[in-house]
Order: structure tokens, then sequence, then C-alpha cells
């Protein structure tokens, strides 16, 4: 446990990013290795099959479950209409027969002697998946999706709600420290907006409203975020929440500028389509938002740029916990022994040079190495 | 057991694997070194012996005695190389998550969930017939979560068979796949109506290994849970475990089955309520759960409380609690926005830990309300059999006593025992206890410690081979004494006197309202006397005495006049002044007296 290490996010101008698109179940798969597709196109489809029903048809028709199969007039495998009648029991010299309608439209799927139920399955629905970037097939996955690559900008957020959208990159904030004000979101229908250091719930709401597919962001506060979701998050596993518009914060909660270089990335590709998705999972197997801006062509040979790993003098940080919580600063000593900070613990400890020069102590648990 | 006398236990976390070896020297067993390293379950490793070489060879490098040969823990002892025993627990790759299925939810799916959190599961989600969804959502529901094992029950002898096989044909359309391991057939234990056994044979055919036990809950008014705890322990060996990563490796080395970490701590807890005479109540806060394990009148519950945590889920201890409810725990005054953007910054970024003063109250304000949700959960289903008609006499009439009620009862507890990042390694222990006794308000006389280093799972396993062992260290090294409270129960207006009280040659009255402590140090105990005022009671009766030992620790003997239920005051500023009153006098504000 010697080693200290924090991973940081991934903010790359040109790195080879590799996607899988799997359906949630079998299907079958669209395209082939070596094909190029665009943003838009349908890698893969399913059907996924439609909504269960149990139909306690035994009891509901007075009969031993044994009995059902005598009474069902439409079979396991045949379509069914809302209303119809699929069982009608003989009744008694003719008389006092009793009939049971479908409650739904579908395929019986199943008549159970045993339980005596039967079930029945609405129709399926179809399920596709895009390709998300633009980009080359790289490998196909049998039956159930295939393998993008391709070549252009990244930034990873560090938390973000709402899945995947696409639409032109627009910078609607003169910099990294302004807060997103709703005057400057005319005309952003479809776009992916980026803003510097925080956005109140009204901008959020008027993005939203005016039709934005995404907003970037360096920070919100968390009653923004409630407001605009209408509840708390509780676990931090997000994607498919049902918002109009995903939204990505790059750097946290409350006012935090956009970290300089994740912005000027952001605002040099400004009118370039953008693919963006704001899943976010911090436990096991940990998934950060989204932000990539691919390049024409097919992706160039490079392999990915993976972040430093290791926190060692001259690693360039960001302090990510109070009382410097968003500065930036470079690593200028690794004490090895424990040190006592104000809350009174004995912790592990790196001394960092802030931007501007002031040195300070900070837990090494607090810093987070950032690129360049 | 005169010949074992070097134990090495690992226990295989989540994230990381603690490896701590036991000696025994002129005739004691001795906790003599500990060592720790990351878990290696996931890629690039994908084997779980990887962390538990490194974590046993950091135990070599610190105690300077030799475990490993040919890359394993050699057992026994030779040439003054290896251990006699070498024991195991695990809760990596997620420990072991579990689907039970039962008819009524507060009566047979209860008592599965019950059966299956003793057996040391994560129960991801019950299935009753009364839970309110549709068969489609339950099939999604099913389908989404691929448990490692399903436990079915229902229908009391001579009762239901119908809804059992509506369950078991649900199980068939939903086709539940295992998380681990795609090739093996899902473990279905069915601890249901015996008359619905071949019905459900039938229905399940063999698309899943099914494993049929005694009926869990063969009368309304009582539960057989041992068969099916001990089933899920067997298969989760024999199915889960074997899945894992290294697992059929490390099974070779141990001298004994690898247990689940909740179920060993679990053991731990039953055997020191044994041995010390008292309720024990345990609980372990991490960062994403909250497990608590309670032993009350001898009955043994568990229950995990999956989203209350201090980092992944503090989100939801806010969702769940409220952030007004954390803030009135912070001694400074702290701005309802600004607390949340702290916390779901915790939250975003985990493993970062409180530098400022602030950051740390706030810290120890939100693991009070995930301690206090913890326990309100675990009440709730540590309770007598729902369902139940019981014969009521006069006196019943005049209490609130009914059958289903929890067992928890805080009067009766004995000994609290914490554990957990936020109580273990709290910059003081008084802020341990502080913490621990606003959250759970015990009442009458009860001792408070911490498990400094989570030694309770080695120890759990250990005690099935040797309890006195077990027992010795447990008593020696594991646990960290943290003192004892005493707090009275009882209405009493403020400032009045309700408990004179006596602790060796100390003597002193108690007000309502008030916070006091006497130093009692480590290890020391002292003869006390307890006299509460006139409808006050401590544990012996309105206005009778309590007589007996109390025992020392970092925050010594704190007497409660606070009142049961606590209830802060609601003006601000005497709230924070009484908040910040208490703290000093415990000795758990920092900067304060100690």
């Amino acid at each position: 446990m010697a080693i200290a290490y924090t991973p940081g996010l991934r903010v790359a101008p040109d790195a080879v990013i590799r996607q899988v698109r799997r359906l949630p179940m079998k299907g079958q798969v669209l395209v082939g290795a070596g094909q190029t597709v665009g943003a838009d196109h349908v890698v893969a489809r399913a059907e996924m099959p439609g909504n269960l029903h149990t139909v306690r048809a035994a009891q509901m028709l007075h009969i031993e479950p044994q009995e059902l199969g005598a009474a069902v007039l439409i079979g396991p495998g045949h379509a069914v209409k809302a209303g119809d009648v699929m069982a009608r029991t003989k009744g008694l010299f003719g008389w006092f027969k009793s009939e049971l309608r479908s409650p739904v439209s579908g395929t019986i799927e199943e008549v159970s002697a045993v339980s005596g139920h039967v079930r029945i399955r609405e129709r399926p629905r179809s399920v596709e998946v895009l390709a998300h970037l633009a980009g080359t097939v790289v490998e196909v996955i049998e039956g159930e999706g295939a393998v993008v690559e391709a070549r252009g900008a990244l930034v990873q957020g560090i938390f973000g709600i709402g899945g995947e959208r696409r639409g032109p990159l627009r910078v609607v904030a003169d910099g990294p420290e302004q807060v997103l004000r709703a005057d400057r979101l005319l005309d952003c229908r479809g776009c992916v907006l980026v803003a510097g250091a925080g956005a109140e719930a009204s901008a959020i709401m008027a993005a939203a409203e005016a039709g934005a597919a995404g907003l970037v962001v360096g920070a919100v506060r968390d009653e923004a975020l409630r407001q605009y979701l209408g509840y708390d998050i509780g676990v931090a596993i997000t994607g498919q929440e049902d918002v109009p518009m995903t939204l990505i914060l790059t750097e946290g909660f409350g006012e935090l500028p956009m970290a300089q270089r994740t912005w000027e990335l952001l605002a040099s590709l400004g009118g370039q389509l953008a693919s963006i998705n704001g899943a976010t999972q911090i436990r096991a197997g940990v998934i950060r938002p989204e932000v990539i801006v691919t390049r024409e062509g097919a992706a160039a040979g490079e392999a990915p740029v993976e972040p430093e790993q290791v926190l060692q003098i001259g690693s360039r940080v960001r302090v990510i916990r109070e009382p410097h919580f968003g500065r930036l600063g470079r690593v200028s000593a690794m004490p090895a022994e424990l040190a006592e900070i104000e809350t009174e613990s004995r912790v592990r400890i790196a001394m960092v040079e802030l931007d501007g020069g002031t040195e300070v102590r900070v837990p090494r648990a607090n810093v987070e190495i950032v690129q360049g | 057991m005169g010949d074992v006398s070097r134990i090495v236990a690992t226990d295989c976390g989540s994230t990381t694997t603690k490896a701590i070896l036991i000696e025994r020297r002129d005739g004691e067993y001795r906790l003599a070194g500990r060592g720790e390293a990351p878990t290696t379950v996931e890629a690039p490793f994908d084997d779980v012996t990887v962390g538990v070489l490194n974590a046993v060879g950091e135990l070599e490098e610190l105690t300077g005695r030799r475990f490993l040969a040919d890359q394993k823990v050699t057992t026994p002892v030779a040439d003054d190389a290896g251990a006699d025993l070498y024991l195991s627990t695990s809760s990596a790759g997620g420990g072991l998550q579990m689907l039970v299925t039962g008819v009524v939810k507060t009566m047979t799916a209860e008592s599965a969930q019950r059966a299956a959190l003793g057996a040391g599961a994560i129960v991801i989600d019950v299935i009753a017939v009364d839970d309110g969804r549709e068969d489609h959502e339950r099939i999604a529901r099913i389908r989404s979560i691929r448990p490692d094992m399903i436990l079915m029950s229902g229908g009391t002898e001579g009762g239901t068979v119908q809804h059992l096989l509506d369950t078991a044909e649900l199980l068939v359309a939903a086709d539940p796949r295992p998380r681990l391991g795609k090739a093996f057939k899902l473990p279905v234990i069915y601890a249901g109506n015996s008359a619905a056994r071949e019905g459900v044979q039938q229905v399940l055919g063999d698309r899943v290994e099914l494993i049929v036990e005694e009926n869990l809950r063969p009368q309304l008014e009582s539960e057989n849970l041992g068969p099916a705890r001990e089933a899920i322990h067997r298969l989760f060996l024999e199915h889960v475990m074997a899945q894992a990563p290294g697992y059929d490796k490390l099974l070779t080395w141990t001298s004994a089955p690898i247990m689940s970490t909740p179920r060993a701590v679990g053991e731990m807890v039953q055997l020191a309520a044994r041995e010390e005479g008292v309720d024990v109540l345990a609980v372990d806060i991490g960062g994403a759960t909250t497990d608590v394990f309670s032993v009350f009148g001898g009955q043994f519950n568990r229950t995990v409380s999956a989203n209350l945590g201090l980092s992944y889920s503090v989100g939801n201890v806010v969702a769940e609690a409220g952030a007004a409810n954390i803030r009135r725990w912070i001694p400074i005054a702290v701005d309802e926005d600004d607390l949340r953007n702290r916390l779901r910054n915790k939250m975003i970024r985990p493993t970062t830990i409180p530098q400022t003063v602030d950051d740390l109250l706030i810290e120890q304000a939100v693991a009070r309300e995930a301690l206090r949700l913890a326990l309100l959960h675990h009440g709730a289903l540590a309770s007598g059999l729902k369902g139940v008609q019981q014969a009521r006499t006069m006196a019943d009439l005049f209490t609130q006593a009914s059958a289903g009620g929890t067992l928890v009862d805080m009067m009766s507890l004995g000994l609290i025992i914490g554990s957990g990042g936020i109580l273990s390694h709290a910059p003081r222990r008084q802020q341990a206890a502080m913490m621990l006794v606003d959250a759970f308000e015990p009442q009458g006389v009860t001792r408070l410690a911490v498990d400094s280093i989570f030694m309770m799972p080695q120890l759990g396993v250990l005690a099935q081979a040797l309890p006195e062992v077990a027992m010795e260290v447990f008593r020696r090294d594991c646990l960290v004494a943290l003192g004892t409270v005493v707090a009275p129960v009882g209405r009493a207006r403020e400032g009045e006197v309700i408990l004179d009280w006596r602790v060796g040659a100390e003597s002193g009255q108690l007000r309502a309202g008030k916070l006091q402590r006497l130093a009692l140090a480590t290890g020391e105990r002292a003869e006390a006397e307890m006299d509460p005022a006139r409808g006050m009671d401590v544990g012996e009766g309105k206005g009778r005495r309590w007589t007996g030992m109390v025992e020392g620790g970092a925050a010594g003997v704190i007497f409660d006049g606070r009142g049961r239920p606590l209830v802060l005051p609601s003006d601000e500023e005497q709230r924070l002044r009484k908040l910040d009153e208490w703290m000093r006098t415990a000795g758990a504000m920092p900067g304060g007296p100690h």
C-alpha cells in the first residue's frame, strides 16, 4: 500500500477512442468489420420481448388447473387480441358455460396445467444501438453489437446525468470562470452547450426548454441539480434519468471554474459535432461522463494516452477538497512520515506549490493528477 | 489446542486484503502483526491469491517470520516457517448477492430475508405476492439483477401451494442468469411449504440447480432458519466462491472452509454476547454500505443497509435523512446549500479525507444520520414474527408490546461495537464515542468499543475452530474500549437533577439537558452506584438503584442527561451552543480540551 496514486480524468485533444456498442440482449448486428459509420448509424437491432401478463385462468373459470388445456380456445404460440375469448368451459349439459377474455393483445406463451395460469406476451418492441461516434467498425460481437473506433478529442467529466446525445458544440460563456446566463441561450436547439464555472437552475431549465441536447459546465449547485431532476440523486449511478438534456460537470458541485485546459479544448471545437453521454458510475468499474468530438477519416494508429497514475514530485495536480478545493499546482515534496493536519488526524501528505506560488500541505488523498 | 501456536488469518475484502498473525506467547494468544495489500479479484490479476500473498508478505516483513513457501501459505509450521492454522474470510467481488421470494412480504418473505442476511448475503430484492408489482415488472427486475443465488420461501405447512407455483413460473419466465460463471446453473434453494415441492420441481425442471430444504417458516408462530442458512453457506462455497477467480486455489491452502466476511462477523458477535452475557449491537459503517449485527435475548440478527455509507452512498444518506437532519448535528453554522455541495463533492471523489475542522464535523454528522437510519432498518427486521396471534392478558392492554415488535431494546443493550473508518480512525476516540451515543441513543448503562483494525472477520472464522482463542484475542487486542455511557430515561425539566452517581471514589449529580464526563482510563474498572430520580430509569426500573462495574476507555464514563429520545433545540443559536458544550465536555471537539 506504499504507492499513492489517484486516477485523473482524461482531457485529450487527439486520442484513439474505442467504444463497445452492445445490445441489452441478443439481436442482429447490422454492420461489418472495416465499415465506416456515422454517429447516427444503426449498428445492431433486437426485438425486445413484450411484457408478460399472467391470467389466473383456471381460478377465473372455476375449474381445476389440469382441466384448463381442454377449455383453452387459443393455444400457445397463437396471437390474441384484447377482448378475444381465449378459453371457455363446457358447462353442464351445454349450460352455465364460463368464458375468459384476454385482457391484452399479444401471443399466448404458456398454458400451465400446474398453476392453471395462461401467460400472454405483448408485442415485442424494437431496440436499436447507434454507432454514437463517427468512425470505423473494428470488431463485430456476434449477435450483440460492435466495437467502433474513432480518432478525436475526448473530455471526461466528473459527474453527469442523462444518456447519449449528439449535437454541435456551442460555447455560451466568455471564459471558464463565467456563470451561464439564460440570455445566452438563443438558437441552441440540438446543440451541446459549453459553459464556464456554473449554471443556475433557471439557466439549466431554459437550456433544456430551448431544446439543447446537452450542457457541459464546470459545476452546478446540488440544489440546481435537484430542481432540474425533480428529486435527489441517491447513489452515484446515473445515465438513465428521464431528462430532456444531458448535463455533464467537469469539476464538481458548487461554483468551480472549468479547468483551463478543458475549456481551451472545448472552445477550440466550437461548431463541430459532439457525442456526449452523462452516464456516471463511481463505484465498481468507474464510468465517467464523456464529450467526444471525432475527426474526419479513419482512426490513426496511435495508442490511447493513459493519464499519469503515480503521484510523484513534479506531478501536476488539482486539489479536490477544502480548503484549497479546485486549485491547481505542482507537487513539490512528498514527506514519508505522517503529519498532523488541522483535524488532528495523522495522514500522509504532499506539499503542493499552487499556481501563484503559495506552498500548501495537502493530504495525498485530496489531490488528483491532471495532465500537462 | 496445545499444538496451535501460530495462526494466520486473512480477510479478502472488496478493496483490501488484510492478514493478521496470532501467536501464543507465555501461554497467552495475542495479535502479533498485521499486513495488508489491495485485493486482486479483478483484472488485470483475476486471482484472489495474489492479494493474499502480498498481504501475508507484508506480514512477513513486519514480523520477521516466514509463512510463505512455494507461492502459498504453508501449514503446519515446519523449520519455524508457515502457520499451524491458516484461515480466511471473503467479501470480495461484491459479496454474496441474493434474491429472496416469499408469499406475504411481512411474513414468509421477511423470514427468508432474515435467513439470507444471517447467512451473510446482500439481499438485492424481495419478491412477494403482495409487493405491489405487476408480473412483468418483477420479471424485468429479476432479469436485471443477476443474483448469485435465489431463496424461495412461502406457505406455512398445510398452507398455500398455488402461490409457490406462481413464483416458480415467474422464475422460469424471467430465466435469471447468475452473476458469475456463465456456464453454471443458478442455485435456487426451495425452503417453502413441503406440499409444493413436487410442483415447484416440475415447473423449474432442470433450468436451475434446485436444492430442497426444510420449510423456513413451518408455522406462523415459528421460524426454522438454520437449514436454509446452512444451504446458503454451502452453495456460497461450492458455487459462488468456486466461480470467483483464484478461490479454488485459496481453498486448498486454508485449514477450514472460507467464510463470507459478514457471516464471520456474525459468529464473533454471537460468541461475544454469549461469553460476556450481554446483549450486543455491532455496526460496520463503510463508504457504500452499513452492516448492523445484534444479539438481543440470545437472538441473532443482521441487516445490511446497502445504500447507507459515507462516500459512494453519501448522496443517499442526504436523500433518506434530509439535509436538515444532517445539519442539526454540526456544531458550527453551515449553510444548507454549502453542505449539500460539499457532500456531493465527497460522493464524486469518495477517497478524499477531511482536511478542515468544518469538513470533519460535517462527515461525523453524516455518520450519525447513517448510523441512526441503519439502526432503524435493523430494528424493523430484527423483530418478532409478524402475523402471529398472541393471547393477551390484562397487563398487555396497558403496554405497546405486540407481536412483530422489534427485538432491539436499547435499555437491555450492554455493549456497542463500532467499526469502519469514520469510527475506527476518528482523530479522537471521544468523537467515535459521541457518534455512537448520538446515533444509537443507548439507554441505561452501556459499554462502548471500536474494532480498531476490523479484526472481527478473522476472529469469527477462528472461532469455528478455536472459540477460546478467538475470544481471548477479541478481549485483549480486537476491541478498543471507548468507555461507558450512562443515560437515564424518563421525563424531566431542563436543569432538574435526574441522577446521583458514584463511580469508585468519585460522585456527582447529573442534571437534565447536561452531559458530564468522568475520566476512567482504558483497562480500568470501577464499582458504581447509580441512583436515578423518581420517574427516571437506568435499567432497574423507575427510581431504582443500579449497581455494578463500569469500564473505562478513551472517553471515560459519559453521563448523558440529554434525554431519550434526544431532541436538539430548534433555535439555531441555542442548538449550536448546546452542541458545542456537549462536544467540549466529551472531549470530542477538535482543538478543544481532551
